[in-house]
C-alpha cells in the first residue's frame, strides 16, 4: 500500500484529472504523436518555438494517470524555457526514472528542487512496467524537438 | 456451488505468491495456467521419446510420431471431429491466416464482401484486411445490440452473392458475449459464402461439436485451454481443406518435389510445413484429456456460477460499468469493466499489488473499444480453477482503487 500511495500522490491525480494546457495550438507549431501500441495510450503534443524558446505548448490524447500526469507536468516544466534547458530537463527526468544513465538529479533528502512537480513521479520507479507510461510524453517531446530542428 | 477447488492442487503456479499475496489469477482469457499432467506429458516426451516426426525408421522417431498423431486424435475427438480434418498450427492467429491466405487469396476478387463482427479480435480482422487489400474485396462489419450481442437485424440487407466470407467469434474475448454462430453459419451458407469460426474463447469453455455447428472452418489455441503456447488447431470441411492451397511450403508438407513444381501431401500434413511443435502437441493432448476428465458441462456450470456471482458483486461497486451481457446464458466468463475515471492500467497496477492478475488495455480489439468510445477496459476472466473467494478479493481490491483515486 505504501508503494501505491507513493505512486498515486495527490499531485499526480490532480494533473491526471486537470491536465494543464489540454488542447491544440493554432499558430505556427510542431506536432508530434506518441503511442504505446501495447496498451493503447496516446499522447499528442503541439509546441511553438520562437527564437530557440518554447513559447507555447498543448497536449491531447488519452491514457493512464501516469502517462497523462507526466505529460501535464511536462507542459508546466517546458513552456517559457530555451530548448537547451528543455533538453536538460528531459535528460534529468529520464535519469530520475532510470531510463538514462547518470547521477540522480533529485536529492532524496531535499526533494522539490530540480524538476519541480515532476519529482512526484519518482514513485513510478517501483513499478517497472509503468515506466514506459511516464516516459511517453517525453519520447513525444524528443520527437517534436527533432522535427523542429529539421525544419530550420 | 459446484466445487472444483480440489483441482487447484493440480496447478503448481496457483500456489505461488505475487507481491506477498496469494496469486489470484483472473486472466485466463489471455492464457490459462497449466496442470501438472500437461507439464509431465511434455517433460516425459523430451526425456523418453524426443525425435522428429514422420521421418526416419528408428524407434524414437516412431514413438514421437505415434505421440504426435495420437494427440491429434485426442484434440479432434474433443471437438467431435475426424483427425484427418484437424491441422496443427501455431495457434488461432495462424489458423485464421491460413484460411485468409489459403482460401481467401484464391477465391476473392474485387467487389466481393467479407463480413466480420465489430467484436472480433484483431486476429479475425487484420488477416481479412490484408486479403481485402490484395484482392480488392471489401470488409463489412456487423455491430452490436444494446445487450452487447452481435446485431444480426441488418444481415438480410447485407447478404448477396458478393458475400464470400462470414468470419466471427464464438465468444468475445472482451465482453464475453457468445456469437450468433447458428444464424451467421446459415447466413453464409445461404449465399454460398464460407463461415469461419474464431473459437479461441469458445472451445476452452463449452462443449463443441464442430460437425453439428455446420461451420466451414474453425480455429482455436491450446494455451487458452490448459495446454502450452505455440500450438493450436485449424479444423475445416474436408472438401475445402482438400482444395485449399497451403500457405507455407517446406519439409513434410509435400508429396513429390521437382525442380520447378511440387505436389502436396494429403490433409492435414499439407498444412504442416517444417518440424511441428511436437512436445506442444503432446501437451495439447494432455490438456484435452484433463478437460474431458473434468467434463465440459461441469466446467461450464462452474464458470456460469462464478460469472453470475462476479456480475452481482461487481454491480454493487459504485461507478463501475460492465461492458458485456448481463444475462449469463448469453455470455462466458470474461468480464470487461471500467471503474469511474480510473484508467484500466491503473486498476491493473493496484490489483497486482494485491496479487490479482487482470488484463488491462484494448484486448487486441481496438475497433470494439472505439465502438464503445473507450480507450481501454480492465478485464477479469475465469476458468475452472477460480473460486468465489477470489472474486471477493477482486471486489475488495477494486474498493482499494476507489480509495486511492478518492472516489470513496
Amino acid at each position: 500500500m505504501a508503494d501505491l500511495d507513493e505512486l498515486y500522490r495527490g499531485i499526480i491525480l490532480d494533473h491526471y484529472r486537470n491536465p494543464r494546457r489540454k488542447g491544440t495550438l493554432d499558430g505556427d507549431h510542431v506536432h508530434a504523436e506518441g503511442l504505446n501500441p501495447s496498451c493503447g495510450d496516446e499522447f499528442f503534443l503541439d509546441i511553438a518555438i520562437d527564437d530557440g524558446v518554447v513559447t507555447d505548448a498543448a497536449m491531447d490524447g488519452q491514457g493512464c494517470s501516469i502517462s497523462q500526469a507526466s505529460g501535464s507536468m511536462m507542459m508546466d516544466a517546458i513552456v517559457g524555457k530555451p530548448i537547451d534547458e528543455v533538453r536538460d530537463i528531459a535528460h534529468k527526468f529520464r535519469i530520475m526514472m532510470s531510463i538514462e544513465e547518470g547521477d540522480n538529479p533529485v536529492d532524496q533528502e531535499r526533494p522539490g528542487s530540480v524538476l519541480g512537480d515532476l519529482e512526484a513521479l519518482q514513485g513510478v520507479r517501483k513499478f517497472p512496467v509503468r515506466i514506459k507510461c511516464a516516459d511517453l510524453a517525453w519520447v513525444t517531446l524528443t520527437d517534436a524537438l527533432e522535427r523542429a530542428e529539421s525544419r530550420t | 456451488m459446484s466445487d472444483l477447488s480440489a483441482l487447484r492442487a493440480d496447478f503448481p503456479i496457483l500456489a505461488r505468491e505475487v507481491n506477498g499475496k496469494p496469486l489470484v489469477y483472473l486472466d485466463s482469457a489471455a492464457t490459462t495456467q497449466k496442470p501438472q499432467s500437461v507439464l509431465d506429458a511434455m517433460d516425459s516426451y523430451y526425456k523418453h521419446s524426443n525425435a522428429n516426426v514422420h521421418r526416419g525408421a528408428h524407434t524414437l522417431a516412431a514413438e514421437a510420431t505415434e505421440l504426435y498423431e495420437s494427440a491429434r486424435g485426442k484434440v479432434a475427438s474433443f471437438i467431435g471431429a475426424s483427425p484427418d480434418q484437424l491441422v496443427f498450427t501455431r495457434g488461432t492467429t495462424t489458423s485464421l491466416n491460413f484460411i485468409a491466405y489459403g482460401w481467401g487469396l484464391n477465391n476473392l476478387s474485387r467487389g466481393d464482401k467479407i463480413i466480420v463482427t465489430i467484436m472480433e479480435h484483431h486476429a479475425n480482422i487484420v488477416p481479412w484486411q490484408l486479403i481485402a487489400k490484395y484482392t480488392g474485396a471489401e470488409l463489412v462489419y456487423l455491430e452490436l445490440d444494446d445487450e452487447f450481442c452481435v446485431d444480426t437485424s441488418e444481415l438480410e440487407t447485407l447478404l448477396d452473392d458478393r458475400v464470400k466470407v462470414v468470419a466471427f467469434a464464438g465468444m468475445s474475448n472482451v465482453t464475453g458475449a457468445l456469437g450468433p454462430i447458428e444464424i451467421l453459419t446459415q447466413a453464409a451458407a445461404s449465399v454460398g459464402a464460407i463461415s469461419v469460426l474464431d473459437a479461441a474463447q469458445l472451445v476452452p469453455h463449452a462443449q463443441v461439436d464442430v460437425e453439428a455447428l455446420g461451420v466451414d472452418f474453425m480455429a482455436f489455441s491450446a494455451h487458452k485451454m490448459l495446454g502450452p503456447t505455440g500450438i493450436g488447431a485449424l479444423w475445416g470441411k474436408a472438401d475445402l481443406l482438400a482444395s485449399m492451397e497451403p500457405t507455407e511450403g517446406g519439409g513434410e508438407m509435400i508429396n513429390v518435389v521437382e525442380r520447378h513444381t511440387s505436389t502436396w501431401a494429403p490433409v492435414p500434413h499439407k498444412f504442416e510445413a517444417g518440424t511441428p511443435p511436437i512436445a506442444e502437441a503432446v501437451g495439447f493432448g494432455a490438456a484435452v484429456d484433463y478437460l474431458a476428465a473434468v467434463g465440459m458441462d461441469t466446467l461450464r456450470d462452474h464458470e456460469r456460477e462464478l460469472t453470475t456471482y462476479a456480475l452481482e458483486r461487481l454491480s454493487e461497486i459504485p461507478d463501475l460499468t460492465i461492458y458485456g451481457p448481463k444475462d449469463v446464458t448469453k455470455r462466458g466468463g470474461a468480464i470487461s469493466f471500467q471503474l469511474g475515471d480510473i484508467h484500466a492500467h491503473d486498476i491493473a497496477t493496484i490489483l497486482d499489488q494485491d496479487g490479482i492478475a487482470v488484463r488491462a488495455g484494448h484486448h487486441c480489439a481496438r475497433p470494439l473499444m472505439k465502438y464503445f468510445g473507450v480507450a481501454a477496459t480492465a478485464r477479469a476472466s475465469f476458468y475452472l480453477y477460480n473460486t468465489t473467494k477470489e472474486i471477493d478479493h477482486l471486489v475488495a481490491s477494486l474498493h482499494t482503487a476507489r480509495g486511492l483515486f478518492g472516489l470513496a
